[in-house]
């Protein structure tokens, strides 16, 4: 038996999810007593997996995967947990792995547990804990299948280094027309910009920034921090900023390291969708604003003050910290 | 073109979140329900293909007694016909088994259901189905058209976008953007008489199995005090991030 991870690749490098996952499957397979294999697609440096516990690796060397497509991934996927006989898929919480691991589901007859924060408890049976109601509260779930796949919240775990030498193997799968009867046409990414879902910090801004003539605020403090943007539903609503920036119950969810909420009141559906991160920083005027009593650090003030103030002073501490 | 709208029945979004039972169940007492948020606007989008194109529209959920009031609302916001599939949903897998057989027999060209459910963001129920059926299945869809037998999707990706192109039948997990927030339909007077008259087919289940169980639900420790910090001193800030936070 053997644990299967789903390692995602961009270009070829390894998403920071996927060490995450391979980091959280070792943890499993320590307790099990088994080792982990991963399964990757078109991936430039497979060897790198062996820092975060990987023994082995599935690399697939397809161009008809060069675009991701769910349902021939979710095929390559199948085939490897087959011929591994894995009993657990760990796969991560990214756009791509939310969609395919419905698909493995129901291919591998597999039940399958979103949004899990902790490692399982084997004593009694297969429990998982996980979010519900949006962050609003954890819930403990029982899987009762054979093979049980868990997708694992970004950032729940941490990336854990665990040197382990690792064996890569060439892994052919066919596909058919089938498998991309639903056809990527074409792919807008916006590659110099942080996504929400890879960022370690998340700078946002709401209503109280009045208008998106004044976005480089946000912009600003972002880039000194590496940051992703991202905005309260309003302001997406306003079009102010895309659809894709819009965090909450109802948009993104966000868990990173560090989230800074601009001129955001901090409305029960905001802090929902925010709440899974572990530092939160408010600035607001209003010392009355709901999301003082969510927040770690807070500075009431004009937000048109406080934060090129702040993005000059972070700006002079990373140049130190270097 | 025959479209079919899944409708999870889930807490208002500002709903408090209690549970009762030694902590196994969630704690209706006061709460209001509403139709998913991501469902409202994949039924609003239905309806756009209704007025549009001639389409039908069914509306289904799985629950029982209780959610009537909910697909109500989506009859009243202009869907043709209501079936709800009389179980108590216990997981994803089981109530995309059912929906299955429902989307099955009525032979729908085009099921739309929603990327999550607010309550327990399974995020499962879609995908499931489209593996079920045998269906293409396009997640996260923020943009859906329907030209003869082909659609065209815009999918939300992280960091961007992506274009698709399929085949009907397909089952797509929608959100917001597949309509904008301003046309979303609040249902009208007659609305609400003319729903009072359609159909509300209640469906006996296949009794599918789960695979998964909820036992016990916790809720977050609650958080400490905000430290606050003077606007003029935001040296105190970056100090406090750095060392006590460990956050840059
Ligand atoms: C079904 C439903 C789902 C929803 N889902 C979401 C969701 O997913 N995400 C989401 O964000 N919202 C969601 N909402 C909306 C939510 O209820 C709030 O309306 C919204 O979050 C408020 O956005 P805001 O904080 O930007 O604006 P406001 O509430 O208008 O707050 C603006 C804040 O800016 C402050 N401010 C003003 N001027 C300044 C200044 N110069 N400097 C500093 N601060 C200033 C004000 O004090 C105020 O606190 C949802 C609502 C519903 C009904
Ligand atoms: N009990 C249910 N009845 C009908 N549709 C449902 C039900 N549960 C989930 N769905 C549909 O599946 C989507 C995703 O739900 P979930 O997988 O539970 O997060 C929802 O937005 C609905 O469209």
């Amino acid at each position: 038996m053997s644990i299967l991870v789903y390692t995602e690749t961009e270009n070829g490098k390894f998403k920071k999810a996927s060490f995450e996952v391979a980091s959280y499957a070792k943890a499993i397979a320590d307790q099990t007593g088994d080792q982990v294999t991963a399964i990757s697609v078109n991936a430039e440096n497979p060897n790198e997996l062996g820092k975060y516990g990987v023994a082995k690796v599935l690399n697939v060397k397809n161009d008809q995967l060069n675009k991701f497509n769910a349902e021939a991934y979710a095929h390559v996927i199948t085939e490897a947990a087959k011929q591994e006989s894995a009993k657990i898929l760990v796969v991560s919480q990214s756009a791509n792995a939310k969609f395919l691991a419905p698909l493995l589901a129901v291919e591998l007859e597999a039940g399958y547990a979103s949004n899990v924060v902790e490692v399982p408890s084997m004593e009694d049976g297969f429990t998982v804990k996980r979010t519900a109601f949006t962050n609003k509260a954890f819930n403990e779930t029982n899987i009762n299948t054979d093979i049980k796949i868990v997708g694992l919240s970004n950032n729940a775990y941490g990336v854990h280094e665990n040197e382990t030498s690792v064996d890569v193997n060439d892994f052919e799968v066919t596909l058919t027309d089938d498998h991309f009867k639903v056809e990527v046409q074409s792919v807008d990414k916006n590659t110099d910009k942080v996504s929400i879902a890879d960022a370690e910090v998340v700078v946002s801004g709401g209503r109280g920034l009045k208008g998106p003539e004044n976005w480089h605020l946000v912009e600003d403090l972002a880039g000194v921090l590496n940051a992703a943007t991202a905005c309260s539903k309003p302001v997406s609503d306003m079009g102010w900023r895309s659809h894709g920036e819009h965090v909450g119950q109802t948009g993104k969810p966000v868990a990173t390291n560090l989230y800074i909420a601009i001129g955001i009141s901090g409305a029960i559906q905001h802090l929902a969708g925010i709440s899974a991160s572990k530092i939160k920083v408010v600035i607001n005027n209003d010392p009355e604003a709901p999301f003082f009593k969510a927040a770690d650090y807070g500075i009431v003030g004009d937000a048109f003050e406080v934060v090129p103030k702040l993005t000059e002073k972070l700006r002079e501490f990373k140049a130190n910290n270097a | 073109m025959k479209i079919l709208v899944c409708i999870s029945h889930v807490p208002d979004t500002t709903s408090k979140i209690n549970f009762t039972d030694n902590d196994t169940k969630f704690d209706t007492n006061g709460v209001q329900f509403i139709i998913n948020p991501n469902d409202e606007f994949g039924l609003t989008r239905a309806m756009w293909f209704k007025e549009k194109q001639g389409a039908s529209v069914d509306v289904a959920t799985v629950g029982l007694k209780d959610t009537e009031p909910t697909i109500r609302k989506a009859l009243a916001i202009g869907a043709d016909n209501a079936i709800r599939i009389d179980a108590a949903p216990v997981d994803g897998y089981q109530v995309a088994k059912e929906l299955a057989k429902v989307a099955k027999e009525g032979e729908y060209d085009l099921i739309i259901a929603g990327r999550e459910s607010i309550d327990y963001n399974g995020g499962m129920v879609p995908g499931m189905m489209a593996k079920i059926l045998g269906y293409g299945f396009i997640n996260t869809c923020v943009s859906l058209e329907v030209e003869g037998s082909t659609a065209t999707a815009v999918r939300e990706i992280d960091g961007g976008k992506e274009t698709l192109k399929t085949d009907l039948p397909l089952v797509i997990g929608g959100q917001k953007g597949l309509v904008e927030e301003s046309d979303l339909k609040i249902p009208n007077m007659r609305g609400i008489m003319m729903a009072r008259k359609k159909p509300l087919n209640v469906v006996e289940p296949a009794e599918s199995q789960h695979s998964t169980e909820a036992k016990k639900f916790t809720k977050p420790a609650p958080k400490g005090e905000v430290k606050l910090i003077d606007a003029e001193n935001i040296d105190e800030l970056i100090d406090l991030l750095h060392n006590e936070a460990k956050a840059i």
